[in-house]
């Protein structure tokens, strides 16, 4: 369970458009940090900075392979937050559907009386 | 394009939008209305609306109870601001039975082409209050394993 401290952390990690387009990199799956670094032109000081943040909100895990340091996705660490922001997705998709056919019924009584 | 655009602003707010083919006449009174509100505001298939009280006027009370047949919860609210037709700000809690803390909620409807683009901005609930209403059985229906290339994609585009 994921503390108020924590979540802070992981919304501050969130954030960041580059730390999103990294993590979604890694949705594809593991990768090294140079290879993550690759379409961003940023310092290698500034991207491994992203990195750290991630990995200190718990979103991303590395392990050591040689001088390498491959990244990947920690499991489960959105989907608390996923889970809410999908659940009010969906109530609202199907309340906007319902208000189209109730819309839509409006505009038709209007033109045909 | 009437697709729902939900996105997150910093970490505090959601803002949502939504084009819908009618005038913002048509869409701004099926938000204070509880005729209309109870015909649509219901969530996830299932659940409908015993009581719709929203006075429609600033200052005026709102009090929106959901029933899924075993259960429900309900909401209690005041209208701050109204500028028909194109904007109304409300504050609002779910009583789940405890309140959850006041959710200041701004709508604005503006005029696109033949209908109306709606914006909504309301908080993002902090993870006690969104426990809450995810226990409320909101998610029923949905499906635990979303791909994860889905979610975060969806965080991508919410920038």
């Amino acid at each position: 369970m994921q503390t108020s401290q924590s979540l802070d952390r992981t919304f501050a990690a969130l954030a960041d458009p580059t730390r999103r387009r990294i993590l979604t990199q890694l949705a594809l799956g593991e990768a090294t940090v140079n290879e993550l670094a690759r379409p961003f032109a940023i310092s290698q000081p500034a991207f491994s900075r992203h990195i750290r943040v991630l990995s200190q909100a718990g979103l991303i895990v590395q392990r050591a392979e040689g001088t390498k340091r491959p990244c990947r996705l920690a499991p489960g660490a959105l989907s608390e937050l996923d889970q809410f922001l999908h659940m009010l997705r969906e109530a609202l998709t199907r309340n906007y559907q319902r208000l189209d056919q109730l819309l839509a019924k409006q505009t038709k009584r209007r033109n045909d009386p | 394009m009437s697709k729902l655009a939900l996105t997150t602003e910093g970490d505090t707010h959601v803002v949502v939008t939504r084009r819908f083919e009618a005038p913002p006449e048509a869409v701004y009174r099926a938000h204070l209305d509880p005729d209309l509100l109870r015909q649509w505001c219901l969530g996830p298939d299932g659940w409908t609306m015993p009581v719709c009280i929203n006075e429609g006027r600033p200052g005026g009370k709102m009090r929106y109870e959901w029933s899924n047949g075993r259960g429900g919860f309900y909401l209690t609210g005041e209208i701050l601001e109204l500028d028909p037709p194109h904007r109304i700000v409300h504050v609002e809690r779910m009583h789940m039975p405890e309140p959850t803390p006041d959710n200041r909620v701004v709508t604005t409807f503006v005029a696109d082409g033949t209908g109306t683009l709606m914006t909504m901005r309301m908080s993002l609930p902090d993870q006690e209050t969104r426990k809450a209403m995810l226990a409320t059985g909101m998610e029923r229906g949905m499906e635990a394993s979303y791909a994860r290339l889905e979610r975060l994609s969806g965080w991508t585009v919410a920038s």
